[in-house]
């Protein structure tokens, strides 16, 4: 009987791990219908009057008299207050949350790798000035950086766009930043991650091997170390998502996130939370959005931690 | 003599950061007056720059700043006018601080037994159950769960007040939806040191030696295995401290948290700069503490 290489055996022990395999699940169902609802609705408003009504009722921009409904059957997750169907706008929010979520994570990625790479292998002066530069971006409170960082760019963005491409394009400016602006504040901690690994890694007879036979740095860091912290770095990703994901939601509740009338979870539940009152609560506004939030958070985390548990072999 | 040094590395630090934050808060377009309420003609705008020396070249207004910091003055502010930076601190910082501690409080007070419990009780039920909360906390953010703890028991049964700081009774709703992101975090850090530290040897040693399990894990396990809460503690009460604006906003609560996002959102330079400077000067003394703390706990930990 042959035996299994590591990488199986972790396969293996993922999927006994029945809440990550159940988020996976979860994730790709969020993700399907995230991509079929739209096309649900393009099909429906081209099939005869029904179909069109259908479409209409749905449309997430669609402002009506219907406002403050709860949750009925032509709306199901209620209306806001402006009668848009909170069903739709929270479906049309997801795409815009995990997008953030995942772009932005990936640019922390390639920023905190590479940083912390290079730190690590290079080790001495380069490494202490490296990551002396971490410790003061981090005693910076992260929220004053994004402001100035949306506040200067984002014109100027707006403006290139609109003259490279077309005033359509301009608007996706805001979501553009929100990319790179979110991304730029979580590097940090990646970056102090990949320098732990590396400099780990820097001693081991591989490594060394190769310097024997000549490899430069660059080749180094390339084909051996870096594919080599791809395990930590494929973890941490999937926790860092999350994690951007109720970054974008705060600054959406600020105000800064995404605009109206495009939605993110953070901004239907600021939406949500502006309408309080003693008089009449509407629950749904707040309980919908919300709910989704926190199944998604919590389907990403438990992913993440189900890979962890099952490629690191330390923690058992 | 290594936390004499570290005293003494802190001071230019914090000057660095004050340059950072003083250069930064100066990138965004436009300025501090630019919201004001009609377009005052010229003269009075140059007037006003004048007066709060912003017509001056950059690196003099810094100097100036740092001369008047010796002197503990972080200046005016330029959008609250008749306010200083030091005013607007002292009556905003006690209120942000005392919901600071009593977040942290409760986070610790649910976190550590949540995070002990589920660690002890590694595979059984207790543990799919802690950790599953645990897990929840970390994921319903604050402005999710302050609306609801307010629709639940402040509008819906009329427990406990919907807004505002006046009595102990208002600490109770704010206290909690601060605190509850946090003892999820603490409590999943809590057992993944607790899980960690078990596998060391003198874990073994002990139960050979005979050691009730409870003597185990309170007695020996638990120092070492505080050590990554004690670490996350550093940066969780800067940020406690200087208020959240989330949750000051939401329940009303005259802290620091807005001053933070609208001093940036207004271009204040001096109260951006001084903020920052406020927050770093925690961190770094909080993270002195931090260290203190894991020479104490752990008796293997060595500074040159």
């Amino acid at each position: 009987m042959e035996s299994l290489t590591p990488n199986q055996r972790a396969w293996q022990r993922f999927k006994r791990n029945r809440p990550a395999v159940i988020s996976v699940w979860f994730v790709a169902a969020l993700v399907f219908i995230i991509l079929a609802w739209p096309v649900c609705l393009k099909v429906a408003s081209a099939t005869g009057e029904n179909g069109a009504a259908f479409a209409q009722l749905h449309d997430p921009e669609r402002l009506s008299d219907a406002q403050f409904q709860p949750p009925n059957p032509q709306h199901w997750f209620g209306t806001d207050v402006h009668g848009r169907d909170l069903f739709s706008r929270v479906v049309y929010g997801a795409q815009v949350s995990l997008l953030v979520g995942i772009v932005g994570a990936g640019v922390s990625l390639v920023i905190g790798v590479l940083w912390g790479a290079i730190a690590g292998y290079a080790g001495g002066r380069v490494d202490s000035a490296m990551m002396r530069t971490v410790d003061v971006l981090y005693s910076l409170p992260s929220i004053i950086f994004v402001i100035v960082l949306i506040t200067t760019l984002e014109g100027t963005l707006k403006n290139w766009l609109a003259a490279v491409a077309s005033p359509g394009f301009a608007k996706l400016a805001r979501l553009l930043f929100l990319f790179v602006g979110l991304g730029a504040v979580s590097w940090l901690t990646m970056a102090r991650i990949v320098r732990g690994q590396v400099l780990s890694l820097r001693h081991q007879p591989f490594v060394e091997a190769s310097r024997a036979l000549g490899a430069g740095p660059m080749r180094i860091l390339a084909r051996h170390i870096i594919p080599n912290v791809f395990g930590v770095v494929i973890v941490y990703l999937t926790l860092t998502v999350p994690a951007i994901i109720l970054y974008e939601s705060f600054l959406s509740y600020l105000g800064l996130g995404i605009q109206p009338p495009m939605a993110s979870w953070g901004a239907l539940i600021a939406e949500g939370a502006e309408q309080m009152n003693p008089i009449r609560i509407y629950w749904w506004l707040i309980v919908f959005p919300g709910g989704v939030l926190v199944s998604t958070l919590l389907a990403l985390n438990f992913l993440g931690d189900g890979l962890r548990d099952a490629w690191d072999v330390r923690s058992n | 003599m290594y936390f004499l040094k570290r005293a003494a590395f802190s001071i230019p630090l914090l000057l660095m950061i004050s340059l950072l934050a003083f250069v930064l808060v100066r990138l965004v377009p436009g300025g501090p007056f630019d919201r004001e309420r009609a377009p005052a003609s010229p003269e009075i705008e140059r007037q006003i720059r004048a007066k709060y020396h912003l017509d001056e070249p950059k690196w003099k207004q810094y100097l100036r700043f740092l001369g008047d910091l010796a002197h503990g003055d972080l200046g005016p502010s330029l959008k609250y006018r008749n306010h200083t930076v030091n005013d607007i601190i002292a009556q905003a910082l006690p209120v942000s601080m005392t919901l600071g501690l009593l977040a942290f409080g409760f986070s610790m007070g649910v976190g550590l037994p949540l995070g002990f419990i589920t660690a002890a009780r590694r595979g059984r039920w207790e543990d799919y159950a802690g950790s599953f909360f645990a897990l929840l906390m970390v994921c319903v953010p604050g402005f999710v769960v302050a609306p609801l703890l307010v629709m639940l028991f402040a509008i819906k049964w009329r427990l406990l007040p919907v807004a505002l700081w006046a009595s102990p009774l208002h600490a109770i709703l704010p206290t909690i939806a601060l605190g509850l992101f946090f003892s999820g975090k603490i409590a999943r850090l809590l057992r993944e040191g607790m899980l960690n530290t078990m596998q060391a040897e003198f874990i073994t040693t002990a139960r050979a030696k005979g050691l009730s399990e409870n003597a185990v894990l309170l007695k020996h396990a638990l120092r070492l295995a505080v050590l990554p809460v004690v670490s996350y503690s550093g940066p969780l009460l800067a940020d406690l401290l200087t208020g959240s604006f989330v949750i000051e906003n939401l329940f009303q609560i005259p802290g620091l948290g807005a001053f933070f996002v609208n001093g940036s959102l207004n271009s204040d330079y001096t109260l951006v700069v001084g903020l920052v400077l406020l927050y770093a000067a925690l961190l770094i003394v909080l993270n002195l503490l931090v260290d203190l703390a894991y020479v104490l706990l752990d008796p293997r930990v060595e500074y040159e």
